[in-house]
C-alpha cells in the first residue's frame, strides 16, 4: 500500500514536470491559437543558456537566471519579428508546422551555442529525499517537491495575471478574436511578444527543473511531445486543465508502468500517455476544461 | 398562383422541438410541403430559420418531434440519409469547397449517382471511365443551365460572392433533388444578380419539377415566388398560409413586416 | 511562345479529362518517363543510386502515401514512421516464411497489412480532428515503434532486434539484400513509383478523391450533399498506409538491407515525410515528388558544401543543417505555403504568356 502511494506521488511529481511544459503550451495557444510545438526545445534552450552562462560566463545563478529571462524576451520578440508577423491568418496547420521548423532552428541554435553534451544544472535547489516522508517510508524527492510548489505559485501568478491586469484582458481578446482585438486598438505584435516571453519564461522554469532532475540534455525537447496528451486531457485552453492533466498522465503513466510493465515487458512509458489521451478523446474530444465546439452551418 | 399544379405532401413536420441547452430555437413547429411547391420560410434573424432546414437535413436532432419525407417517418435522420433520399441544400454563409474548382464542387454533387469502387478507379479505365464521363456529362448540363460555362476550371475560392453562390446552387442541383433547401440564396446580392437568382429558382420549379424551401428576407421575392410562407419568430411559428393571407396577418405584422409609411 | 495552347482544342471530355490535356506536358512527362527508364540506368553508379536515387523514389512513395491522407484528406498524421515499420516488418516475415511467393507480390502484400493497420488506427478521425488526430497517430506511431522493439516474434528473435533482408530474385536476379544488382533495384523501385504515382493521380481526380477533398475543405457541408464521412476518412488512412506501408517495405528490403525499427523508423521519419509534403505541395502528386526530391538532395547537397568545401567537422555539420532544414521550413511556409508544386504551377502560367509579362 505504502509503495502505492509513494508510486502515485512519484507520478504527481512527474505529471507537475509535464505541466509546467503544457502551460507554456497554453499560454500560447490561447493568445494565438497557434500550437507551439517548439515548447519543448525553448525549454531546453533556456536550460542550456542558464547552464552556458554560469559555466562559461561564472555568472551566479540569480544573475545568470536573469541573463536566460532577457535572453528568451529576445528571442520572443525575434519571433515575433521574423516569422508570426509574416504568418497571421494562416491556417493553423501551417502555423503548426513553422513552429516545428522553428524547433529544428533552436535545436541546432543550442548545440552549436553550447555544446551538445549532458549538463549538470544546478542553482541551488534542495536535491535528496524528503526526510519527513522518508521517515514514514516513502520515498519523495525534495526537488521534486519543490518544482510543484513552484508550478502551484506559478498558475496563481498566471490566473491573476489573465484576469486582473490590463494586459492580461487584451490576451483574452486576441485569443478570441484577432480582428476584434484589433479594430479596438490592442496591438497583436506587442501581445504576441509578451506571450511568447511568459512563454519562454515557463519554459526557463521547466527547463530547471527537468534539468536539474536529470541534467540539460536533448531528450529534454522530447517532452514536448508528452505534453500533447496533457493537452488532451485538460484542454488547449485551459490553465488548470494543464495542471490536472499532467498530473493524471504523470500518475497514469507510472502506474502502469510499475503494474503492467512487467508482463509485457516494460518500457510502456512510450506510448501509455498517448493511448490514454486517445481513449479521452473517443469520449470527450474537448478534454476536461476545454470548450466545447458548437458547429454552425 | 392556384392554378398550380400541386402534387401531394412530400415534406411533413410535425411538433418539432429543438434546443441547444437550455436554449429553446424551435418551439412546436408543425408544417408541410406539396411537391412542386415553392415554400417560404420568413422571419427575423435568430427565429430559428436555419435551424429547421438544419433539422430537416439531418443535421441538428430535434428534441421531439418527427419529420415525414416522401411517406417515411423518422426522428432523425443522418445527413447522408437525407442527401441520398434526395434532399440537397445551400447554406447561409457559402460552404462550396474552397480547394476546388466550380466543376468539381459541382460533380461533387453527383457524388451520389456514382458508384465505381476503388479498384476500377484506380485504373480509370472501364466502368470508372464511363462512369465519370456520365456525370461529367450531367454536371455540364448544370454548368450551362446556371451560365457559368466560363468558369468552370477557376478554384471557386477566387470567385466573387454572388458566382459563388450560383456554384453552391449548381452543386446542389446536380444531384437532381426531390426538395432542395435554399437558405438565402439572395443574400449579399445586388438587384440584378437577385434577377437572375429568381429567373432561376422558378426555372428549377418549372423544367425539372424540384420542390423548394426558401429561406429569404426580401419581401418582395418571397411574396411573389411562394405558393404559401411559413413565418417563424424566437422559434415559434406565428402564422402559416398563401402570402396575401400571411402579409395581412396582424401578429406577423407586429413581428416583422411592419407596415408602410404615410 | 513555346507553351502556347492555341489550336489545342477539345471536341469531348474525354479528352478534356485527360490526364495531361496540354500537348506539352505530355511531351514533358513521356521525357521524363524516358530519362528514367532509359537513360539513368545507363548512367548509374552505385553512390547516386544509394545515396540519391533510391532514396528519392522510396520517399516519394511514402509522400505520396501521406500526401493522400493529409493533402488531399486533410487529416494530418505523425504516424508516418510506425507505417512503414509495419510495411518492413509484414514483408520481413513473409519473406522469411513464404519466400516462393515473389518478392513483387510480397511487397503488395505488406501494403495490404499495412492499410489494415491503418485503417483500425483512423478509427479515431471519426469522433476527432485536427491536432488532436495527430496526437491519435502519435499513439500509433509510438505504439507500434515499441511493439517492434519488444516483442521478439517480429524479429524472430535475434539478439540485436535487427531485421535484415534475405536476398529475393526478380527474374533471376537478386533485388534485396547485400548482393543486389544496383540497375534491377533501380528499375524496381522506379517501377513502382511510376505504376503507383499513376494511381493515386487517377484516384484523386475520380469520386473518391473529389470526396476525400471535400471531407478536407468542409466536412460538415460534404457529409450534407452525401458524402460519407465514414468510408471517406477511412478509405483515405487505407489507401495512404498502403503506400506507405509499401514505402517502407522498399526502404527495408531493397534500399537498406537491414533495419532497426527506433532507428530507422521513428518519430522523426514521420516529420520528415510531413515535411515532403507540405514543402512539395499539400494535395499534389507533382509535389509529393518535389518535396522529396528536395529533402533527400538537399542535405547530402549541404553536407558537402560545408565538409568538403568549407571543411567544417561533420558534427557542426549536422547542426548547421538542421538549423538550415527550420529555416527553409518556416521560409517556405511564409512565402508560399502550397508549396513547390504551387510555385511550378505560377512559373507554368508565366511560361504560358511569354514573352508577354501578362
Amino acid at each position: 500500500m505504502l509503495f502505492f502511494i509513494e508510486v502515485a506521488l512519484s507520478g504527481l511529481m512527474a505529471g507537475v514536470m509535464y505541466s509546467l511544459v503544457a502551460l507554456g503550451f497554453v499560454l500560447i495557444f490561447k493568445a494565438s491559437g497557434i500550437f507551439n510545438f517548439a515548447q519543448g526545445v525553448m525549454a531546453l534552450f533556456a536550460a542550456l543558456t542558464l547552464v552556458g552562462l554560469m559555466e562559461k560566463f561564472g555568472m551566479p545563478a540569480w544573475l545568470a537566471i536573469i541573463g536566460t529571462i532577457a535572453v528568451m524576451i529576445a528571442l520572443a520578440w525575434l519571433i515575433e519579428r521574423v516569422m508570426l508577423r509574416h504568418l497571421v491568418n494562416q491556417e493553423p496547420i501551417i502555423l503548426f508546422m513553422a513552429t516545428i521548423g522553428l524547433a529544428y532552428v533552436l535545436e541546432g541554435m543550442g548545440d552549436i551555442m553550447w555544446g551538445s553534451d549532458v549538463k549538470v544544472l544546478d542553482i541551488g535547489i534542495p536535491q535528496g529525499a524528503w526526510d519527513w516522508l522518508w521517515d514514514q517510508g516513502i520515498y519523495i524527492e525534495k526537488l521534486e517537491m519543490f518544482a510543484a510548489v513552484t508550478a502551484a505559485i506559478l498558475v496563481v501568478f498566471l490566473a491573476i495575471f489573465f484576469q486582473k491586469t490590463r494586459i492580461g484582458r487584451a490576451l483574452r481578446a486576441v485569443a478570441d478574436d484577432h480582428q476584434a482585438a484589433l479594430s479596438v486598438g490592442i496591438s497583436l505584435h506587442t501581445i504576441w511578444v509578451v506571450v511568447w516571453s511568459v512563454s519562454g519564461i515557463v519554459a526557463l522554469v521547466a527547463g530547471i527543473m527537468w534539468g536539474s532532475k536529470s541534467g540539460v540534455q536533448f531528450s529534454l525537447s522530447l517532452i514536448a511531445l508528452k505534453a500533447l496528451p496533457v493537452l488532451i486531457l485538460g484542454g488547449f485552453t485551459s490553465v488548470p486543465g494543464a495542471i490536472i492533466g499532467g498530473m493524471i498522465i504523470g500518475v497514469g503513466e507510472k502506474l502502469a508502468e510499475v503494474y503492467f510493465g512487467p508482463m509485457v515487458g516494460g518500457a510502456i512509458e512510450n506510448w501509455f500517455a498517448y493511448m490514454l489521451a486517445l481513449a479521452f478523446l473517443l469520449f470527450r474530444p474537448q478534454g476536461l476544461f476545454g470548450e466545447k465546439i458548437i458547429e454552425r452551418v | 398562383m392556384s392554378e398550380r399544379n400541386l402534387g401531394e405532401v412530400i415534406l411533413a413536420v410535425h411538433n418539432i422541438s429543438l434546443s441547444f441547452g437550455i436554449m429553446k430555437v424551435l418551439d412546436n413547429i408543425s408544417f408541410d410541403i406539396r411537391r412542386g411547391e415553392i415554400r417560404s420560410i420568413i422571419g427575423p434573424n435568430g427565429a430559428g430559420k436555419s435551424s429547421m432546414l438544419n433539422v430537416i437535413n439531418g443535421f441538428y436532432h430535434p428534441q421531439q418531434g418527427s419529420i415525414t419525407f416522401k411517406g417515411e417517418t423518422r426522428k432523425q435522420m443522418a445527413p447522408h440519409r437525407a442527401a441520398s433520399h434526395g434532399i440537397a441544400r445551400t447554406f447561409q454563409n457559402i460552404a462550396l469547397f474552397k480547394g476546388m474548382s466550380t466543376l468539381d464542387n459541382i460533380m461533387t454533387g453527383r457524388n451520389l449517382k456514382m458508384k465505381t469502387n476503388l479498384f476500377w478507379q484506380a485504373l480509370h479505365i472501364g466502368p470508372a471511365r464511363a462512369e465519370e464521363l456520365e456525370n461529367r456529362e450531367a454536371a455540364e448540363k448544370v454548368i450551362d443551365f446556371l451560365d457559368i460555362q466560363a468558369i468552370r476550371k477557376k478554384p471557386v475560392g477566387k470567385l466573387p460572392y454572388g458566382l459563388q453562390k450560383r456554384v453552391e446552387l449548381g452543386r446542389a442541383l446536380a444531384a437532381e433533388p426531390d426538395l432542395l433547401l435554399l437558405d438565402e440564396p439572395m443574400a449579399g446580392m445586388n438587384s440584378e444578380e437577385k434577377e437572375d437568382m429568381c429567373r432561376f429558382i422558378i426555372d428549377v420549379n418549372s423544367e425539372f419539377g424540384t420542390t423548394i424551401a426558401l429561406i429569404e428576407h426580401d419581401m418582395s421575392v418571397v411574396m411573389d415566388l411562394s405558393d404559401r410562407v411559413l413565418v417563424l419568430d424566437y422559434g415559434k411559428q406565428l402564422a402559416d398560409g398563401e402570402p396575401d393571407e400571411v402579409r395581412a396577418n396582424q401578429t406577423v405584422i407586429d413581428a416583422y413586416l411592419g407596415v408602410p409609411h404615410e | 511562345m513555346f507553351y502556347r495552347e492555341t489550336g489545342q482544342f477539345k471536341a469531348n471530355y474525354q479528352d478534356d479529362q485527360a490526364l495531361f490535356p496540354i500537348d506539352q506536358d505530355r511531351y514533358v512527362i513521356f521525357a521524363v518517363l524516358f530519362i528514367t527508364f532509359a537513360v539513368v540506368p545507363m548512367l548509374l553508379n552505385q553512390y547516386w543510386l544509394n545515396a540519391i536515387l533510391l532514396p528519392f523514389l522510396i520517399y516519394s512513395l511514402a509522400a505520396l502515401g501521406l500526401n493522400i491522407l493529409t493533402g488531399y484528406c486533410g487529416q494530418l498524421s505523425l504516424g508516418t514512421g510506425g507505417f512503414m515499420a509495419v510495411g518492413a516488418f509484414s514483408v520481413y516475415k513473409l519473406m522469411v516464411a513464404f519466400p516462393e511467393l515473389g518478392f513483387i507480390p510480397l511487397v503488395l502484400i505488406s501494403g495490404f497489412i499495412t492499410a489494415a493497420v491503418g485503417t483500425l488506427f483512423g478509427l479515431p478521425s471519426l469522433r476527432i480532428k485536427g491536432f488532436y488526430l495527430a496526437v491519435a497517430t502519435l499513439a500509433a506511431q509510438f505504439f507500434l515503434i515499441w511493439l517492434f522493439n519488444k516483442v521478439g516474434w517480429f524479429f524472430n528473435y535475434n539478439a540485436t532486434g535487427m531485421i535484415t533482408s534475405p536476398p529475393m530474385t526478380l527474374f533471376g536476379v537478386i533485388v534485396t539484400g547485400p548482393e543486389a544488382n544496383p540497375v534491377a533495384k533501380y528499375y524496381l523501385v522506379a517501377g513502382f513509383v511510376a505504376v503507383f504515382a499513376l494511381v493515386a493521380k487517377n484516384i484523386a481526380r475520380g469520386r473518391i478523391g473529389r470526396n476525400w477533398m471535400a471531407i478536407r475543405d468542409m466536412d460538415i457541408a460534404a457529409e450534407l450533399i452525401g458524402v460519407r464521412p465514414l468510408i471517406a476518412k477511412l478509405s483515405a488512412f487505407a489507401v495512404s498506409s498502403f503506400y506507405i506501408g509499401m514505402a517502407g517495405a522498399l526502404y527495408f528490403a531493397v534500399w537498406l538491407g537491414s533495419a532497426e525499427p527506433t532507428e530507422a523508423f521513428d518519430i522523426n521519419q514521420s516529420f520528415l515525410v510531413l515535411f515532403m509534403i507540405i514543402i512539395g505541395g499539400l494535395g499534389s502528386v507533382l509535389g509529393s515528388f518535389l518535396g522529396a526530391a528536395f529533402l533527400v538532395i538537399m542535405p547530402i547537397t549541404l553536407k558537402n558544401i560545408l565538409v568538403d568545401g568549407f571543411g567544417t567537422n561533420s558534427a557542426l555539420a549536422a547542426h548547421i543543417e538542421i538549423i538550415i532544414v527550420g529555416i527553409l521550413i518556416i521560409g517556405f511556409l511564409i512565402v508560399e505555403p502550397h508549396g513547390l508544386a504551387r510555385l511550378w504551377r505560377i512559373a507554368k502560367e508565366k511560361l504560358r504568356l511569354w514573352p508577354f509579362p501578362y
